[in-house]
């Protein structure tokens, strides 16, 4: 009875039809692995585009609706921060990327309606990211919490300034140079990314990826920066890009699979299609696969890939978890890290964080 | 009504379903605590095995594993498997049941306007009371559910956004320190539990809603006073006028999830001062304060 909530959830994000053929027990499993997926909002956009909202009991429909509302909430919110950053930004003349939810949300584009997120993530040019923090400060943007080793790491070896929290708002900016650290073993040259670039209407300055770029940075997220957790919600996303883009544009496929190559960013590319085709069924010609065939794995290396993203990539939920579930998350999160540094950094970082963490939990423990 | 044999099969099998207002709550524990104030407080509200396939809110309380927890046992509070809080003292396990409930709808029922206030109904008219903790909101509360009003909530009014309209949230209330005693003195017959000692709110017991108001839990209401209530010392009892405008900046200032909900909310609150007569109450003496109450109600003082 339980194991079949991912296949229900996933077939209905695919053809919402299937809702219809669902009992109530099945959405009382189906609500929760959504939720944990973060995918609830996402279901009930897509259920409700479908005209298929009548179809869901009242219970479950309830728990939909509550999502999709949170879901708006956040957008407006996400609508008001980039209006502000463009006015600490504008003037100055410092051109901001809007990358992923934000993205999604100001483009207008598909993966959008009912998308959860919390933070706002852009990207700006390095000769500028000094002078863009100093703007941000100014209108209440601040970088608190994190000690001088943290702000040593973040600014030496990450690809982005210590994660910002605004003053009053408490919303969280993450503002990047670049889409990868600069010690990652994939070097995407954040130049291409400026030139192919796409203005953002309403907002002189402001940009979104390219198409292709928009699809390759989030497949790097999830598959070359390791945050699993949301895995299925960032399939879904690429989801509706790779078919909003392949429709719009004939050529869409041709140009993102030779894009990769010029980004560097092949392989993840190549383990987006592969896993987003198998577990969400999402639609990659056979040409395409064939143009990424010298960036996959070598034979014992994708035996090995499959077995833990086929796990990995499962929502974080007791029902979809099965005997090698926790071991192949743990190892995906030591490859990420091994991914992001090469080991005479990474050992010394982890060893800090890991005293940090032990001594932290050792004072929280001390209190009554 | 089930047999206190198979409500404790239940708890620690497939789980036990009851009906809270709205939603239905499926709750797992071992734990006797747990157990004893479910069969006490919730036996009117048992759904049968079959009868509810869907659940809203997947809720575990278990004893905290570890070796600390051997001479310090501890209660955790899960939603469908993930902890959303700390641990509290294994003494406090039922109070802890009730706020981690009262997280998951705040978190997740946003097809209501939540708001921080008691509601009582008489003659299909109810009576909204926001109050700071302190303000002596529960006293009050549960001084009119033992006379002749019907409780819809103690401490969470669910504003419906579809209808405007009231929807009975019925749990126990929980009573604070010394008016513990006071309700126990005054109604000897009326249900109250063990105290739990020591908590963040300092000592409560909870009061057993009286059953007419636990079998009338699906029967919305309008709303017709709105109440701000102030406990004050040795003052004197008194209701006063209170102007619309700040009302409806009090009452939503009191929600859980006005930002959340935006103009639908808005909407919501502003309907529900329009058709409300707005008071703000002082309160010394709890029967000076009852015979206010119930003489704005139209009812005998």
């Amino acid at each position: 009875m339980t194991r079949p909530a991912l296949a229900q959830l996933v077939a209905v994000l695919v053809r919402p039809a299937a809702a219809r053929e669902l009992s109530l027990a099945d959405w009382d499993l189906l609500v929760r692995v959504a939720r944990v997926a973060s995918l609830e909002g996402r279901l009930q956009a897509t259920i409700e585009d479908a005209g298929m909202l009548p179809d869901v009991p009242p219970a479950p429909r309830r728990h939909l609706h509550a999502a999709r509302v949170l879901a708006d909430r956040q957008h407006a919110m996400v609508r008001w921060e980039v209006a502000r950053i463009h006015e600490a930004l504008a003037p100055e003349a410092i051109p901001v990327m809007l990358l992923k939810g934000a993205a999604y949300v100001m483009a207008g584009l598909p993966s959008a309606p009912g998308r959860q997120f919390s933070d706002v993530d852009i990207l700006v040019p390095q000769a500028r990211i000094q002078e863009a923090e100093q703007h941000l400060f100014v209108q209440g943007w601040v970088c608190e919490g994190y000690d001088a080793y943290d702000q040593r790491y973040y600014r030496q070896w990450m690809h982005e300034l210590p994660p910002l929290t605004h003053m009053r708002r408490k919303s969280v900016l993450d503002v990047h140079h670049t889409i990868l650290p600069p010690t990652a073993r994939l070097h995407p040259d954040p130049a291409l990314l400026w030139k192919a670039a796409v203005p953002l209407d309403g907002f002189p300055g402001m940009y979104v990826p390219g198409p292709a770029d928009m699809v390759l940075h989030s497949a790097t997220h999830l598959f070359h920066d390791g945050e699993l957790e949301n895995g299925l919600r960032d399939l879904a996303d690429l989801d509706a890009l790779l078919r909003h883009f392949a429709a719009d544009d004939p050529h869409f496929w041709e140009h993102l699979t030779a894009r990769s190559f010029e980004m560097d960013l092949a392989r993840p590319l190549y383990y987006a299609l592969r896993y987003g085709n198998e577990l969400l069924q999402i639609p990659v010609p056979d040409s395409a696969f064939r143009a990424l065939a010298v960036a996959r794995p070598a034979s014992p290396l994708r035996g090995l890939m499959d077995g833990l993203f086929r796990r990995g990539l499962k929502p974080h939920h007791w029902s979809c978890d099965g005997r090698l579930s926790g071991a192949a998350r743990w190892l995906l999160y030591v490859r990420s890290h091994y991914l992001r540094m090469p080991l005479h950094l990474l050992a010394p970082h982890l060893m800090r964080k890991a005293i940090k963490d032990h001594r932290k939990a050792k004072r929280e423990k001390s209190e009554p | 009504m089930i047999a206190h044999e198979d409500l404790k099969a239940r708890l620690r099998d497939a789980g036990l379903a009851i009906q809270v207002g709205p939603f239905v709550v499926r709750l797992r524990s071992q734990l006797d605590r747990i157990e004893r104030s479910v069969a006490l407080f919730y036996d009117r509200q048992l759904l049968p095995v079959d009868g509810a396939p869907f659940a809203d809110f997947h809720v575990t309380l278990a004893r905290s594993s570890g070796l600390r927890t051997v001479w310090r046992p501890q209660a955790r509070f899960f939603l469908d498997g993930r902890s959303p809080f700390r641990p509290l003292p294994l003494a406090h396990a039922y109070p802890l049941f009730e706020w981690g409930l009262n997280w998951c709808i705040a978190q997740h029922a946003h097809d209501y306007l939540m708001v921080h206030a008691a509601v009582l109904e008489r003659d299909g008219r109810a009576l909204v009371m926001p109050g700071e903790p302190g303000s002596g909101k529960s006293t009050l509360t549960a001084a009119l559910a033992l006379s002749g009003w019907r409780l819809l909530s103690d401490e969470f009014a669910l504003l419906s956004l579809e209808t405007g309209k009231l929807v009975a949230l019925p749990r126990p209330v929980s009573l604070k320190n010394a008016a513990i005693d006071l309700i126990r003195e005054r109604h000897p017959r009326a249900i109250i539990g063990p105290a739990s000692h020591d908590t963040s709110k300092g000592t409560v017991a909870h009061l057993k809603p009286p059953d007419s108001s636990i079998d009338r839990m699906h029967q919305q209401a309008g709303p017709a006073w709105l109440v701000f209530p102030r406990f004050s010392a040795g003052g004197s009892d008194r209701l006063q006028p209170l102007d619309r405008a700040e009302a409806l900046l009090k009452l939503v200032g009191s929600s859980f999830n006005y930002s959340v909900v935006g103009g639908a909310g808005f909407e919501a609150a502003a309907n529900l001062i329009e058709q409300s007569e707005c008071l703000t109450l002082e309160y010394a003496d709890l029967d000076a304060s009852l015979g206010l109450l119930n003489a704005v109600a139209g009812g005998p003082a």
